[in-house]
């Protein structure tokens, strides 16, 4: 287990190494951070003194060190616009956002494993039905028109929900409803089809032929591993849906790191997004990183050689 | 012999034929994803108006089931007075361009990556794999957003970075498939026999990896069309005043409280082809390889 | 497994003697819905195990052995169809057991051991959980108590020292290991009937024996009705009292071990029988027999002979057999070898039985 964890760490390290030079090179190669930062008034010579100070004219593989150095000390520089601390900027943005992940990953687990595991007990009933509907649509609801909607039916006609941004509880259902329901579909059916697959092994009908009760050979035997692949899913989903927070948290004005992000591409402000793209790939590389720790220990297989 | 092979192929190729008309999902996809297509290719001759021309008089008139609405523009008007059926006629052809272009970018990449993986193993297994780890770590919307934030909105452009982010399905599917192939006799066989990589991976890995990449291939279209309209939506896509479904959700969103239908009709739109098109990738999958669920 | 011996293992049941019948099955039917029809894979078969006896069911594969065992566990798949017209077990009617009554039963006065021991095992939970959890649900008993009685009940099947192997995971456990625990858990809660399918098949031939030796010597001690399928006529001669010959869904002949072995009267039997090189009975040099033709597919409305066009030589192999039949009832297609009342011959087609009889008649002459 010890070696598997340094093993699976190393790999995540030079996985994030590599994210972070590729993001740096991308906005390095398609922008001048120069003009970007001198603004649209600004002189040929204006741009050619700030390129010299801030050293955008040295070698991309020493820019990209240099600010590497100061990420890994907790430095991202400072926001173009704001003219703050890009990681404090962050840092305050980051809550909201993460409140907003766990409530949106929570729904879609409580939604989609229960749908899933009903619909594999019972394939093609109406429950199987109902779960295939969902999913199916789920998958082809574009997120920012399925907020709309939920805006204009829920807040306005039915004036249930607050439409925009984040001081009550309330503020986040309809965000997370979105969110959570982009990612359901894809946890339902790899929970309905593990559960299926498990629930035709060998070791099931081994259950069955003890006399267990049916709830002890679902929840116990069946579900316990089907339910291993499902958690590094729930772990990806969770990655995913906070780079998708940057559609829900505009629509509903929800000041996190993904209202951040698009504010700061709209206005070119190139540090923030830099970091905003490293913070967000960072925390997919230790969620799943932390999935992977969590499914080795859930099946002794991995977890004991 | 040989008439008694014949006569088996054609049994199979009956019975896909009709495995697959018999399959309702793949049925109804295909209608409205053909239909979709039809109505993109004929648009000139299907629009009742310019899709461009602007018309201030004629600004927020509501589609015809509407008590203010008339037969001139079954679908109502927009802000700017263009007639919303032919907007989202010609749409059509933007979410189907974008589609395809970019599904066919991805693919060639994914594919190549995910057989050469497959088929070479050890060493370029792990790049392919460390590849896909890197990519999955970058968060799509922001990177694409970000990339066509700086280089500028164009179709060309939005084709060309989702294509250039979309293919670690392709890759990780065409990884597994090529996997499962490689360790069957007949291409231990073909080996054995001294066939060329290059014949071995054409004549025999392709054929029997196409089935997976139609799947993949149907289902990444529809994301990409999703994400364009995501990314258009958010004013950092496809620009005006091109008619692309998520922009025309996004210039009627300021009047939605009060015309909800000026969003509702792109959405749908959206919706339905996205719809169609999952339909008949899961459909497809479903009826030539059950087994490949997820 | 080619070695076959013929000694009496145990003394055959008395005349008699005072049997209690374990489980009686009559008239048991499976069919399944497939594409191209309804498939009859089991027809109207009955059969019977004593306290204390090993039914062996030997049938090549496919011929529903698997199908017969799990309906009698009640463990069919959901799509298919039983019909019987009896199922007891020790004298209670089982038959129309409600599925709670019946998981009451299964672990609990039925047990069974599966082909598979690779994935017959949980692999998420330790041997010791897996073989709690039977002692709980049907024996209520937890704790020390039920630790001490694992811990016995796997020394028993020869797990030494079993303390050891408590916490270890099915994937930790060879396959003769994993056997031996699915052996042990089976005999848990001291059932009144095993039925193994096919338990020692996927096993090394050396740990094959070991297994078989054991099952041998515990069904001995613990006095259980034993249901031992298998295809392999080498594994029957060692551990049989009684065999069942299954053919493409029927149970075309039964009897004692030394009926079936001495006096094959089915040309089925006698094919499977020729399959096997039997020392002293076949001359050295001699080709081995094989069963020419295919078992015939069960889909659809089935007419005619489940063995047509297989008869072979069948008739040749068997120089000195003397058959005769006595009918045992007249709708019926069973009869009785003569010279044992327990030797029965099921015959598909009158066409069948002439044939049989002409076989007898030249001999005769
Ligand atoms: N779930 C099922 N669906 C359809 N057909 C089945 C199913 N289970 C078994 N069968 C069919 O029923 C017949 C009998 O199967 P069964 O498993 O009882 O054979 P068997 O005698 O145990 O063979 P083996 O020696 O291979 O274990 C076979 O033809 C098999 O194909
Ligand atoms: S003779 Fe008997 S076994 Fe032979 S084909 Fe006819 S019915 Fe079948
Ligand atoms: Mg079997």
């Amino acid at each position: 287990m010890l070696y598997y964890t340094l093993k699976r760490l190393a790999l995540a390290a030079l996985v994030a190494l590599t994210v972070s030079f590729i993001s740096f090179g991308l906005l390095y190669l398609s922008s001048d951070p120069a003009i970007a930062m001198a603004g649209e008034t600004a002189s040929d010579a204006d741009i050619e003194a700030i390129r010299q100070l801030y050293g955008f004219d040295r070698p991309i593989l020493v820019q990209y060190f240099d600010w590497l150095q100061r990420a890994a000390a907790g430095d991202l520089g400072k926001s173009y616009y704001f003219r703050t601390d890009v990681s404090a900027l962050i840092g305050e943005r980051l809550p909201t956002t993460m409140t907003l992940g766990v409530c949106a990953i929570t729904f879609a687990i409580l939604l989609s494993v229960p749908l899933g595991v009903a619909a594999a007990i019972r394939p093609n009933s109406l429950v199987d039905r109902i779960a295939l509907f969902l999913s199916v649509m789920g998958q082809a609801l574009p997120s920012f028109w399925f907020a709309l909607m939920l805006i204009v039916f829920l807040s306005v006609s039915l004036r249930l929900l607050p439409t925009s941004g984040s001081d009550t509880w309330l503020h986040f259902v309809m965000p997370t409803v979105v969110l959570g329901y982009y990612a359901a579909p894809a946890i339902m059916r790899l929970t309905r089809t593990g559960m299926l697959e498990v629930l035709s092994t060998d070791y099931i009908r081994t259950a069955r032929a003890k006399g267990l009760r049916p709830p002890v050979v679902l929840f116990k035997h069946a579900l316990r591993n089907a339910i291993i692949p499902v958690v590094s899913l729930a772990a990806v989903q969770f990655g995913f849906m906070l780079g998708g927070s940057i559609v829900v948290e505009t629509i509903f004005a929800l000041h996190g790191a993904g209202f951040l992000a698009w504010e700061s591409i709209t206005r070119n402000d190139l540090p923030t997004v830099q970091g905003l793209i490293l913070v967000f790939s960072l925390f997919y590389i230790v969620l799943t990183f932390f999935a992977d720790l969590i499914n080795a220990w859930l099946d002794p297989r991995i977890r004991i050689k | 012999m040989s008439s008694g092979s014949t006569v088996t192929t054609t049994v199979t190729k009956a019975s896909i034929y009709t495995r697959f008309t018999g399959h309702q999902g793949v049925m109804i996809g295909a209608f409205i994803v053909l239909a979709i297509v039809l109505v993109a290719l004929l648009a000139p001759l299907l629009a009742p108006h310019d899709p461009y021309q602007q018309n201030l008089l004629a600004r927020l008139i509501p589609p015809v089931w509407d008590s203010r609405g008339s037969w001139d523009h079954v679908l109502g008007t927009d802000h700017l007075g263009r007639d919303y059926l032919s907007r989202l006629i010609y749409g059509a052809r933007i979410s189907l361009l974008i589609g395809f272009g970019a599904a066919l970018i991805s693919g060639l990449i994914g594919t190549v990556m995910g057989v050469m993986a497959g088929y070479f193993g050890g060493r370029v297994d792990m790049v392919v794999t460390f590849l896909i780890t890197v990519r999955l770590s970058m968060p799509v919307v922001l990177v694409a957003l970000a990339v066509v934030a700086i280089v500028g909105g164009s179709l060309q452009v939005v084709i060309t970075v989702l294509g250039l982010l979309l293919w670690d399905r392709f890759a990780v599917v065409m990884r597994s498939s090529t996997l499962q192939i490689r360790s069957m006799d007949y291409v231990a066989a073909a080996q054995a026999v001294g066939c060329s990589t290059k014949r071995i991976l054409m004549t025999e890995i392709m054929p029997n990896v196409v089935n997976n990449l139609i799947v993949i291939a149907t289902l990444e279209m529809a994301h990409a069309i999703i994400l364009e309209a995501a990314l258009s939506f958010l004013g950092l896509g496809v620009q005006p005043p091109l008619p692309s479904w998520g922009l025309m959700v996004s210039e009627g969103k300021d009047m939605m409280l009060f015309e909800a239908w000026l969003i509702t009709i792109p959405g749908v739109a959206l919706f339905l082809l996205v719809l169609a098109i999952n339909l008949m990738g899961d459909g497809v999958r479903d009826i030539t390889a059950p087994e490949n669920r997820n | 497994m080619a070695f076959v011996t013929l000694l009496p293992q145990k003394t055959e049941i008395e005349e008699g003697a005072v049997s209690e019948r374990v489980l009686d099955v009559e008239n048991l039917s499976i069919e399944i819905p497939v594409v191209g029809g309804m498939l009859h894979a089991v027809d109207n078969i009955s059969l019977h195990v004593e306290r204390g006896e090993t039914l062996c069911i030997v049938g090549e594969s496919g011929c529903g052995k698997s199908l017969t065992s799990l309906a009698i566990m009640d463990l069919l798949p959901k799509k298919a169809i039983r019909t019987v017209n009896k199922m007891s077990l020790n004298d209670e009617n089982i038959l129309n057991f409600s599925e709670k009554q019946m998981s009451n039963v299964r672990g609990n006065k039925m047990g069974m051991i599966f082909q598979e021991p690779m994935s017959s095992l949980n692999p998420s939970f330790t041997v010791e959980n897996q073989m709690l959890e039977t002692l709980s649900r049907h024996r209520n008993i937890v704790g020390s108590q039920a630790k001490d009685l694992v811990i016995q009940m796997l020394e028993k099947v020869g797990i030494i020292p079993a303390e050891k192997r408590l916490r270890q995971y099915p994937h930790q456990l060879s396959g003769g290991l994993r056997q031996r625990v699915m052996i042990a858990m089976t005999l848990l809660c001291e059932p009144e009937l095993i039925i193994a399918d096919e338990p020692t098949t996927a096993l090394d031939v050396t740990i094959q024996a070991q297994i078989l030796k054991l099952m041998k010597g515990l069904q001995n001690d613990f006095n259980v009705g034993l249901i031992f399928i298998t295809h392999d006529l080498g594994v029957v001669a060692n551990i049989a009292d009684r065999v069942a010959v299954m053919y493409a869904g029927q149970i075309v002949e039964e009897g004692s071990v030394f009926d079936i072995f001495d006096n094959p009267s089915h040309p089925y039997t006698r094919g499977l029988l020729s399959c096997i090189p039997v020392p002293g009975k076949i001359k050295r040099g001699e080709p081995l027999g094989s069963i020419p033709g295919m078992v015939p597919s069960l889909v659809g409305d089935f007419q005619g002979c489940r063995f047509s066009g297989r008869w072979g030589d069948a008739h040749e192999q068997l120089d000195g057999a003397d058959i005769k039949l006595a009918s045992t009832s007249d709708k019926s297609k069973t009869y009785k070898v003569k010279g044992s009342e327990t030797h029965l011959i099921r015959f598909c087609c009158e066409d069948c039985l002439k044939k049989s009889y002409i076989f007898d008649k030249r001999k005769a002459s």
